[in-house]
């Protein structure tokens, strides 16, 4: 394996290793933002990001937006610093070392198309954004809207000055240019060296030494750009919209999940694509539920698990059939007798699922809380985080504006240690999740994240639940913002952000800035 | 700036181009790579252009695949073998490149190249190529090297030797996936090099654990290995550390794993020999054939027959047939398909009385199937089916089938079936194509689908070809040319066509007097797409006809409809008028 930090792993052991009394609680702070806006300054429909990934090693973080654009960052504190984070400490230099990222590059990854045979727009924004393989210095990942996912090469490239041909440049080389220089031979053999077969002629044979006049090109170089090349497109497999994309462990295959679809594809064949699972019932009417997220187990590359809208969670095995239809084990919460509404079925649904890295653990995101789920007990989540259980009395309103159907998205730290996701008015929220972690912590996505703090209880009150496994626990429900009088801002949701793989850094979107923070 | 005589200018724009912008140029000058090297003779080959091509390599994968492939036949160009080793280099870094389609060439080049060279050069060059790419940073450099070894294993030294078996077994057990696979991928070529003795420890070693990776992706290959290692293995050694694993892998986990062994069961039982087979493998293959998943069933039943040719008749009728039974009612469609198409192939193993008894049943129900493609299946091998059961036992059952497939809703289904009636002919005779066969001929000529229409015309004439021009004159003629009064004139057109297709057949005598005056009659018609089709198709038959046919009858026909209105039908006609011109001048 390729580790090109592994000071941050380390990092991620240590913490592990702490074994007396519960972990700290977090002090988050603000590292950095990229596109603030100024104040009073609009923000245009296209800048929104749309989608937010750490690569595996997390030096590098990819942003797509609604303008189909994929913004790549790359990490600068540890390319300056050799040492690992350990060596570091032993020096004890006060340094406060936190991941900090700086803009790469970017590219153009989808364009707004239309299709004609069923008269729809299809939009450029990017639905999702997964990190593939690095091999040879050079990124690559995959990106998708809601129909066509392409795969990117991201690469620096010499540039490079030719210099010493046999031909003079300024006449230009091989077309047109040259032909018409010169008039005492035939155009056509040189327009291109198509031409050059035609010319020279069979009976011309070569001195044994070789010409000696002929020289070959000279490159030089010194600069490197980077370029961005779209290596393949796979389109056209598609009827619904894709809401993910991700790889598999054997590095040679991924799954892209639409609404009523999961298919499978090798990665270097672009033209075909197995469909694994397929819930579209025979007759449209009979559709209750719809696919809503999917991803692959960590390191079994026979699992993967979907989600869907009626907030069950499906664990498949590929090895049991090629069409996995039937579940091996499916994760769902019972809901309270008595409890169901109008409104049940539409917060139920998942909006998020992402496998912790070991593959132990998945955590789910609905419309109220987090849940986080043990592959191994099917009978309902370890643990729940409200998230926005304050809201249950507008949900109402929120239906009426269509912010119910907002889907917003999870992430957990690196060492499985915390979770996080998003709200409303670019709050963001952060739980514990290790047993006696009762941290329950509410940012906001400006450079006072801790502004919203102060607010909230110090400690969350703990469920009267003694079982350990089954603690709900209840985050600040935040109740002073509607005692503040600030009632919710709607329409600034964070509903995209990403935890560092290895250290405890979150990346957010708020609109069209990318705030990045740190503990 | 150099000066370049004439002669040599298109050699140097070959040579510059080696840089253009332009992909389409450099790819043009890269597969002339060998002229440049002649341009330039060995010496600079080796000095000046094989260094350039490896200091150029960050080209787009298009132009890199090429040069692995221009590399490859590249030994003549550098001064021969001894100088070969000079090739190495570029052909190293396009081993590690991403785009997987350009490593496995620059490998197969590697072995063209180190299959030819000198023994000290593959010891000196070749062999810390191999451990330089195996220990490579990046997994593309791994990949790569796992499909070497097979050539630096047999010129290593001892000590080599040894240290080139120990990395092998280290990139079988690679953290990266890709590695592992390509590892697996080689293993039957390597281990076609390595001496038995180890072959029966370090190999063996390798595989069993290649068999148990948890990566399915990886243990799939291994499957593959199972029927190479066998070959190379003595039999009691093949059955005692192969056989097993081939029993285990068929009952894997994973479908696709059992898929593999379906795939490969027939090479894995010629690896072990017949008496194993009988006695172990049987019992794998009839649980395949059952299988939860149709994937693995529809691998089974393709191989029915082959499977059933190494066992004998009791064994096949006693464990394979009542397994056949079962799956000519499978629910999925494609395993019946996948044994329709096989099926036939049982009846010479089984002996007659076992086909009439219990393999004709299964045949009749598949040609009754409701899914074309399993019909289809049978018809398709109809020659075996013609020996084993009789044309009279045939044709009762068969009819009903063509009639209902030439009739189906798919065009692709009547475009298939079509393409089986001269098959059909010639295997049943003019006896059994009788009239509702020939009926169904002409309707296929007036069928919605172009396509359709354009094999019926062909069909027509397969047909004239296989009966002979008198049966033609009596069963095609008539019917054809009835149809030159169809009211539409797309159907008039295939009539057309048609006519032109069977007047080579039919002879100058019938064409003269049948076939002429239809055509020249059609010169008249108001469509003027039908009026250059006969111009067409006059044209086509000038060569046929007497030369004074052509100056009675098609030339004047071919003038008058050179001064047509419409301007493709005098395009056409004096296109036709030109070719007898020329066919006049000729003779």
């Amino acid at each position: 394996m390729i580790l090109a930090n592994p000071g941050a792993m380390n990092g991620g052991d240590e913490v592990v290793a702490a074994p007396v009394g519960p972990p700290q609680q977090l002090e988050w702070k603000f590292s950095q933002v990229f596109g603030e806006r100024t104040a009073g300054e609009e923000v245009q429909e296209v800048d929104i990001i749309s989608a937010i990934e750490f690569d595996r090693t997390g030096d590098h973080l990819a942003t797509g937006d609604r303008g189909g654009r994929v913004v790549l960052f790359e990490r600068t504190d540890t390319k300056d610093n050799g040492g690992s984070r350990r060596d570091l400490e032993r020096i004890d230099y006060p340094i406060s070392r936190h991941p900090e990222f700086r803009y790469k590059t970017e590219f153009q990854s989808h364009e707004p198309e239309f299709d004609y045979l069923k008269s729809l727009e299809i939009e450029e924004k990017i639905n999702k954004i997964r990190w593939c393989q690095t091999a040879n210095g050079s990124l690559f990942l995959l990106s998708t809207n809601d129909k066509t996912i392409k795969f990117w090469k991201v690469q620096e490239k010499k540039i490079k000055k030719i210099s010493d041909m046999n031909l003079d440049p300024l006449k230009g080389v091989g077309n047109g240019s040259v032909a018409s220089s010169s008039n005492s031979v035939n155009p056509k053999s040189y327009l291109a060296n198509g031409g050059f077969q035609d010319r020279l002629s069979n009976d011309f044979s070569f001195p044994p030494g070789g010409i000696s006049s002929l020289r070959l090109p000279t490159v030089t170089s010194q600069e490197t750009s980077l370029t961005a090349r779209c290596r393949r497109v796979y389109a056209h497999a598609h009827d619904y919209h894709i809401n993910s994309i991700s790889n598999n462990s054997d590095g040679e295959t991924f799954i892209s999940a639409d609404d009523l679809r999961i298919n499978l594809w090798n990665l270097e064949i672009s033209n075909q694509s197995f469909n694994i699972v397929d819930v579209k019932p025979t007759n449209m009417e009979d559709l209750t539920e719809v696919i809503t997220s999917a991803e692959f187990h960590p390191t079994h590359c026979n699992m993967l698990a979907y989600s869907s809208s009626k907030g069950s969670i499906r664990l498949i095995d590929l090895r049991q059939s090629a069409l996995c239809d039937s579940h091996a084990k499916l994760f769902e919460e019972l809901e309270v007798p008595g409890s169901r509404s109008f409104f049940t079925e539409i917060i139920a649904s998942i909006s998020d699922i992402k496998f912790g890295k070991d593959g132990r653990y998945i955590l789910s995101r609905d419309y109220m809380a987090l849940k986080l789920w043990d592959i191994n007990m099917d009978s309902g989540p370890v643990s729940t985080f409200q998230v926005h259980e304050y809201l249950r009395p507008k949900l109402c309103d929120l239906y009426e504006n269509d912010s119910i159907f907002d889907k917003f998205e999870c992430c957990l730290s690196g060492d499985g240690l915390r979770v996080a996701t998003g709200s409303y008015s670019n709050l963001f929220r952060v739980f514990g999740c290790a047993s006696g972690n009762t941290e329950a912590t509410t940012l906001e996505a400006s450079k006072n994240p801790m502004r919203r703090q102060a607010q909230t209880p110090a400690r969350p009150s703990r469920s009267l639940s003694s079982s350990i496994t089954r603690v709900v626990r209840r985050g600040a429900e935040n109740p002073g913002a509607d005692a503040n009088g600030n009632s919710f801002d709607f329409t600034t949701k964070l509903l995209h952000l990403a935890w560092h793989p290895t250290e405890n850094s979150i990346a957010c979107a708020a609109a069209n800035s990318l705030y990045m923070y740190y503990a | 700036m150099a000066m370049i005589e004439e002669p040599l200018y298109p050699i140097a724009v070959l040579i510059d181009e080696l840089k253009n912008e332009d992909i389409q140029l450099r790819l043009n000058s890269i597969r002339r790579l060998s002229t440049i090297a002649r341009a330039l003779g060995d010496e600079r080959t080796r000095k000046e252009l094989i260094p350039f091509l490896s200091e150029n390599n960050d080209d787009d994968d298009e132009v890199l695949l090429a040069m692995a492939e221009e590399l490859g036949v590249f030994i003549p160009y550098v001064g021969g073998v001894e100088y070969a080793n000079v090739l190495l280099p570029p052909l190293e870094t396009l081993c590690t490149v991403e785009e997987t389609c350009v490593r496995d060439k620059a490998v197969e080049s590697l072995c063209r190249i180190g299959a030819q060279m000198r023994e000290q050069d593959l010891v000196e060059y070749f062999i810390p190529l191999v451990k330089r790419l195996a220990a490579g940073e990046w997994f593309t450099a791994r990949v790569s090297s796992c499909g070497l070894f097979h050539i630096a294993y047999s010129s290593a030294p001892e000590t080599l030797k040894t240290e080139l078996r120990t990395i092998y077994s280290q990139l079988c057990q690679d953290d990266m996936p890709m590695v592992r696979r390509s590892a697996a991928t080689n293993l039957g070529k390597f281990a076609a090099t390595v001496e038995p003795a180890h072959l029966k420890t370090d190999i063996m070693s390798i595989f069993e654990d290649l068999t148990q990776d948890d990566q399915d992706s990886v243990r799939l290959l291994a499957v593959e290995g199972c029927a190479a290692l066998g070959k190379l293995l003595e039999p009691q050694e093949c059955v005692a550390h192969i056989l097993p694993v081939i029993v285990s892998f068929s009952q894997d986990k994973s479908w696709r794993v059992r898929y593999m062994v379906a795939n490969q069961l027939y090479e894995l039982c010629e690896a072990v020999g017949p008496e194993p087979t009988r006695s172990d493998l049987v019992p794998s293959y009839v649980r395949l054939l059952r299988d939860n998943e149709a994937e693995v069933r529809i691998a089974a039943a393709g191989k029915v027959t082959k499977f059933c040719r190494i066992l004998n008749p009791e064994l096949s009728i006693q464990h394979i047939l009542p397994c056949v039974k079962e799956l000519s009612t499978d629910s999925s469609q494609h395993v019946r398909s996948a044994l329709a198409s096989v099926i036939m192939g049982m009846a010479p193993v089984l002996g007659k009385d076992a086909t009439i008894e219990q393999l004709l049943p299964i045949f009749l129900s598949l040609l009754k199937d409701e899914f074309p493609d399993v019909r289809l299946n049978i018809i398709s091998k109809l020659d075996q089916v013609n020996q084993v059961i009789g044309i009279d036992l045939l044709s009762q059952s068969l009819l009903p089938a063509i009639v209902e497939l030439a009739e189906d809703r798919h065009w692709r289904v009547r475009l298939a079936i079509i393409e089986y009636i001269p098959l059909l002919a010639s295997q049943l005779g003019v006896g059994f194509f009788d009239d509702k066969l020939g009926a169904l001929c002409m309707q296929w000529l007036k069928d919605k689908v172009y396509s359709i229409r354009d094999a019926a015309a062909n069909n027509v004439k397969r047909l004239a070809e296989e009966f002979g021009p008198e049966w033609a004159m009596q069963h095609i003629i008539p019917q054809v040319l009835d149809m030159t009064n169809n009211s539409h004139y797309l159907y008039r057109m295939t009539i057309l066509h048609a006519i032109s297709l069977l007047a080579p057949v039919m002879g100058p005598e019938i064409t003269c007097s049948k076939l002429l005056p239809v055509v020249i009659n059609a010169s008249k018609d108001r469509v003027p797409n039908i009026k250059f089709n006969v111009a067409k198709v006059l044209q086509s038959l000038i060569p046929i006809v007497d030369q004074s046919v052509v100056e009675k009858t098609i030339r004047p026909c071919l003038v008058e409809l050179s001064e047509d209105p419409d301007v493709d039908v005098r395009f056409f006609a004096n296109q036709a008028l030109q070719s007898s011109d020329q066919v006049m001048m000729s003779t």
